[in-house]
């Protein structure tokens, strides 16, 4: 099973809109969203029933007994994340600033801080013909690199047998990213033609070279600026990345995303345009094109 | 005055209506803490620029000290330490920083040294002072680079605004963790929603008050103007989408300095903010 990940470094560019069409055009019977930050693939993936759900714990939590508590202070200025709080000689943590470290127990002379599993998010499977993995980070929560992690392993342990696994991977170039990238066997970026989407472009691009994972691009409303759109295909020309595809600025777009569905059966350009980059992607897969 | 500009879902404007808010005002800071992916700074085109090299610290073990008995490896929560040919390792990009191996080392062999992860540039453009955190690619956590990039409020009297990273995890927490309110930019989709409703739970945790700016609209969209109606969130604007804000957005322009309608659009925003932070 050969692994696609759509990224894009900047936010909004098409991602979610961009996998959810080769989804369908591949009839995929393996994908996944690790976005976990702000899913958004279940919306528009076709899927009913309900998927099979489970905690996610991500790292410890310190709690400090207040009992046990003798107010020296000693775990306020050993935290290094600002996670301790003190209020008239009584402290307590701030759960979202603590890292689960255990420094703080360890320093703590009255062994008044215990570390307990912390729920840092729910993780999804919908399986049958088609297996569909996703999870949800819950608020203000680190650890994403993590969970998705879990979410890849996920889709791994349930896939059928199968050509090509689709990945929704989420914005940045930081720590969900990377354990996004991990693994896979091509990164689709999807780009826009303004320079913030340039920026990013070379930024994730840089991401995955540190990675050693080969990428692609495409330009999504393209002629949105027609002129950075050319400058995305020379840079990707000197850098020796191959550019498949031009996606025109089509309506279409979100009105099949707000009905729920893709864009790949509604036949219009930006469908179409989205076919031929699938079929680009396919070659670079070495994976026969679909019917 | 500190205001954040979060949306959950990314490319929904977040940088737009920052950029534009503090360019609109007579004098403003303007901090990107979207340190992975950091676009403010390609608006303002900051002149007077200086860099500062944000840094965290890394354990060194002395091998002549060090005894092997691995009590740092065991003490690692986030498994960043590895026991090999009799000494301690560690793996830079998992490491929190948190110091807990050099403190559980029983023969003082654990020493830290700082790892740069990234830069925090300041400069001006016009009457706007920006303050821009930049990851370095490959770097796995920007939240060290948040803080640093959010201190330099501390030293200004400017209003400041804050531009948030996507999502609704640590990072933003730690962008808004300072805001006296949070403007929180929708799209007028499925997807929009769906990340809107994240992030105003986000924000309703925090108790902190906020404010919808409907971006991009095309016509209304019914299911967003419902969910704010039900969960009583004010929308401060709604600002249509054209081919002359994107093309202006595409070449990287400020929508305020080039175009009146839109500074008055900004201003009566900017005020409408004013009042609500008063209230």
């Amino acid at each position: 099973m050969k692994k696609l990940l759509i990224l894009s470094g900047k936010g909004g560019t098409g991602k979610t809109t961009a996998a959810a069409a080769l989804i369908d055009f591949l009839k995929a019977r393996a994908f996944a969203d690790c976005d976990v930050d702000a899913p958004n693939l279940h919306l528009v993936a076709g899927l009913t029933g309900t998927p099979r759900t489970s905690e996610y714990y991500g790292s410890q939590k310190a709690r400090i007994d207040p009992e046990k508590c003798t107010g020296c202070g000693a775990c306020f200025d050993h935290c290094r994340f600002q996670a301790i709080e003190k209020n008239d000689n009584v402290y307590r943590v701030n759960e979202y600033a603590c890292e689960g470290c255990g420094v703080c127990a360890y320093v703590c002379p009255a062994q008044a801080v215990e570390l307990v599993d912390d729920v840092s998010g729910i993780q999804m499977l919908y399986t049958g013909k088609r297996v569909f993995s996703t999870a949800q980070l819950k608020m203000g929560r680190g650890n994403s690199g993590k969970l998705v992690s879990e979410v890849k392993a996920a889709l791994n342990d349930h896939a059928p047998e199968t050509d090509v696994a689709v990945i929704d991977g989420s914005p940045g170039i930081g720590c969900p990213v990377i354990a996004s990238v991990t693994g896979v066997d091509l990164v689709l970026i999807v780009s826009e033609p303004s320079l913030s989407g340039i920026s990013d472009l070379k930024r994730i691009a840089a991401t995955a070279r540190t990675l050693n994972v080969p990428v692609a691009v495409c330009v999504n409303k393209f002629d949105l600026y027609e002129k950075n759109t050319e400058a995305i295909e020379t840079w990707c020309e000197e850098e020796g990345i191959p550019f498949v595809g031009r996606i025109p600025y089509d309506h279409c777009a979100s009105e099949a995303i707000n009905e729920g569905h893709s864009l790949a059966a509604t036949g219009c350009p930006a469908a179409l345009a989205l076919r031929n980059v699938l079929n680009e992607v396919l070659e670079l897969l070495e994976v026969p094109e679909c019917a | 005055m500190k205001i954040a500009v979060l949306s959950g879902k990314g490319g929904t404007g977040k940088t737009f209506v920052s950029v534009n808010l503090a360019a609109a005002a007579s004098s403003s800071l303007y901090i990107d803490c979207d340190v992975e992916e950091p676009n403010g700074r390609l608006f303002f085109r900051p002149e007077h620029r200086n860099e500062e090299t944000i840094s965290v610290l890394l354990p060194v073990f002395d091998g002549a000290l060090c005894d092997g008995c691995r009590k740092c490896v065991d003490f690692c929560k986030f498994n960043a330490l590895v026991y090999i040919k009799e000494k301690p390792m560690v793996f830079p990009g998992i490491c929190h920083s948190c110091g807990g191996c050099a403190l559980v080392c029983p023969r003082g062999a654990v020493s830290e040294t700082p790892r740069p992860i990234g830069v925090v540039e300041a400069g001006t453009s016009g009457n706007t002072a920006v303050v821009t955190g930049v990851l370095e690619p490959g770097e796995i956590s920007g939240v060290p680079l948040i803080r640093a990039a959010l201190a330099k409020a501390s030293e200004s009297d400017r209003p400041v605004v804050i531009d948030c990273p996507p999502g609704s995890g640590c990072a933003v927490l730690e962008s808004v963790s300072e805001a006296d309110y949070c403007v929180l930019v929708a799209e007028p989709t499925a997807f929009g929603l769906h990340n809107f409703a994240m992030v105003l739970e986000l924000v309703n945790l925090l108790g902190k008050p906020c404010g919808v700016v409907i971006n991009k609209t095309e016509g209304p969209y019914r299911e967003l103007e419902e969910y704010c109606a039900e969960h009583h969130v004010n929308i401060l604007c709604r600002i249509p989408y054209s081919t002359e804000l994107a093309t202006l957005g595409a070449k990287a322009l400020i929508a305020v300095r080039e175009n009146e309608e839109m500074a008055a659009v900004f201003r009566r925003l900017s005020d409408k903010i004013e009042k609500e932070v008063r209230r």
